[in-house]
């Protein structure tokens, strides 16, 4: 119970500092303009013929997250440690769990109301036609479960420097490995190597569970898969964290 | 409330801190003196819980460190060195911030950030953003928020490094008053604030102890302590250390100054302490016209000195 208070505490707290920095609002209404742009004048939306939503607006995400969400998450640890609070939060009665969960946390709704914010492409779609709403739910709980991989990765990169900037540029190459484990021109190079290595590297990417929710099929592998690598992240953070202070 | 038990840390090959034991009771304020780098920052991080020791143990009211962190830290305070604090926050924010992390809720956390405000004369920027203070009121800020839950260990890292001379003076005295009832370490390289805050002092050099006692014991370790300087006029300088030197608790005598038939002369008795010495030499000087004669206690940055750099302190005199 207590130690949820102190979780939600650190929460507020990295929210409310996302807010009053202009990065938040940028970071908002560059979501919003790329995710217009590309589901209706790239993706052809209105080529298809047809009101999905699911290629034309979610087939980008993977991509989207790719520059948007390590820069979310860069400052996460990076600055705590450049201006020195560290010292302070660390010393807190709070264990360091607490304060990576609360950190995460805060960074991953924040990312979920950036993907809420995306609501007028839902109505224009509605408008438009009948789609089918379950299965742009699904592949909006597997879009925001991918963020959070991302998020957890970009966790690791900014406990690791006190540098924004070098940590995110490892978030963003270590991301573009999730994603081209999955990418199509990648496997098929893969197969021509070693066709076995394919289930094996695809089963990294976050592509190939992202596939699912996007036909609406909530797969526990999925979630587990994104939960996994969450969990693992986090728990990363948490010995790079210890490390750096054992000198 | 503070026990330090051998604590040692190793950053690579570089011991910053070897072997260090003390203890700090309710009711005490403990200096800790050293040059830079000697290990005073190292020390107090692995107090309050920040850095984990490669060596020894701490344990804060009965509570170790390393074994039951979430205890010890709730009857700490600190602040840390150069006074970090959330640059996205105003002053208010961060300490309701700092409350509320300290488990303090409601009309509690409103009256204790209140408390700190005033304490801290915070009141004029309150609704500033940390970002845009000036170093000293940081200072402020963070010292604020070490104080916030009134803890019964306080560990300070420089507490007045910053500040101005009246805030300087505000500090000490609210150190001293809080010394009464709580356990507090601080450092610092002010050696005046010694003398007007601590109870006892510890000085430590390359990540060790070297000097351990109350500021009086520590002055009479200088070779100052209970030496006698004397100005007379109308004499040669040669008069009067040989005058001087015929007095028997005389260890040495050397002249300060010789001008215009002004003499100033010193006298270093052969054990320290007590002021027989000036006696006896205001006894052998009566027939001399005395313009000042007085006997010096020690001081403590030359104690600091002889200590931690042997060999200068000694070409100096
Ligand atoms: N994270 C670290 N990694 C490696 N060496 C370190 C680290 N932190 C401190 N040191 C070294 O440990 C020694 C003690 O440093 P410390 O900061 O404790 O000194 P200090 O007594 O506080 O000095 P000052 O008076 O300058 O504040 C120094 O030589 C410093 O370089
Ligand atoms: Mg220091």
């Amino acid at each position: 119970m207590n130690s949820w208070r102190n979780v939600w505490t650190i929460t507020k707290r990295e929210l409310a500092a996302y807010f009053t920095s202009p990065l938040a609002y940028v970071f908002i209404v560059i979501f919003l303009l790329l995710c217009g742009f590309f589901t209706f004048f790239v993706g052809g939306f209105f080529e298809r013929q047809e009101a999905s939503l699911v290629r034309p607006f979610f087939d980008w995400h993977p991509w989207f997250y790719l520059f948007l969400v390590p820069a979310v998450g860069m400052r996460l640890w990076a600055e705590e440690r450049r201006v020195g609070t560290i010292e302070l939060l660390l010393t807190m009665p709070i264990t360091a769990w607490q304060a990576i969960v609360g950190k995460f946390l805060a960074s991953w709704l924040f990312l979920a109301l950036a993907l809420a914010l995306t609501f007028p492409v839902v109505i224009t779609v509605n408008y438009l036609g009948r789609p089918d709403n379950g299965v742009i739910l699904t592949a909006y709980v597997g879009s925001w479960l991918m963020a959070g991989a991302y998020l957890a990765i970009s966790c690791i990169t900014s406990a690791l420097t006190r540098s924004q900037v070098v940590s995110f540029i490892i978030s963003l190459v270590v991301c573009l490995f999730l994603i081209l484990a999955g990418f199509p021109p990648v496997i098929n190079v893969i197969e021509q190597v070693s066709p076995k290595l394919v289930d094996l590297v695809t089963f990294f990417s976050v592509m190939t569970h992202f596939e699912g929710f996007q036909k609406g099929v909530l797969d526990s592998r999925d979630i587990l898969f994104f939960l996994s690598v969450i969990g693992f992240s986090l728990f990363t953070t948490s010995v790079i964290l210890r490390t750096h202070r054992a000198g | 409330m503070i026990k330090v038990q051998n604590l040692a840390k190793v950053f690579g090959t570089k011991r910053a801190v070897d072997g260090v034991s003390f203890s700090v009771n309710r009711g005490e304020v403990l200096g800790f003196l050293g040059p830079n780098g000697a290990g005073k920052s190292t020390t107090m991080r692995m107090i309050t819980g920040f850095l984990p020791p490669s060596g020894g143990s701490v344990s804060v009211g009965g509570f170790d460190i390393v074994e039951h962190p979430i205890e010890a830290k709730r009857l700490m305070g600190y602040l840390p060195e150069n006074a970090p604090a959330y640059t996205d926050m105003t002053v208010y924010g961060f300490l309701n911030f700092t409350a509320e992390i300290r488990g303090l809720r409601g009309d509690a956390r409103k009256q204790a950030v209140s408390r700190v405000v005033e304490m801290c004369f915070l009141g004029a920027v309150l609704h500033q953003s940390v970002e845009t203070l000036s170093k000293g009121f940081r200072h402020r800020t963070c010292f604020a928020q070490s104080i916030i839950h009134d803890p019964d260990v306080l560990v300070l890292d420089e507490p007045t490094d910053g500040l101005d001379p009246n805030q300087k003076h505000e500090v000490r005295q609210l150190i001293r008053r809080m010394g009464e009832k709580k356990a507090i370490i601080f450092s610092t390289h002010i050696l005046e604030e010694v003398d007007a805050v601590c109870s006892r002092a510890i000085i430590i050099d390359r990540g060790r102890i070297v000097a351990n006692g109350t500021p009086q014991e520590l002055r009479q370790r200088s070779e100052w302590a209970g030496a006698v300087t004397l100005r007379v006029k109308g004499v040669v300088a040669s008069a009067v250390t040989a005058k001087l030197y015929q007095v028997p608790l005389v260890k040495k005598v050397t002249v300060v100054d010789d001008k215009d038939g002004h003499v100033t002369v010193r006298a270093f008795p052969k054990s320290s302490g007590n002021g027989a010495l000036a006696q006896a030499i205001g006894e052998a000087a009566h027939e001399w016209q005395i313009e000042q004669l007085h006997s010096e206690e020690g001081r403590l940055d030359d104690v600091f000195r002889s200590i931690t750099m042997p060999d200068t302190a000694k070409e100096a005199a």
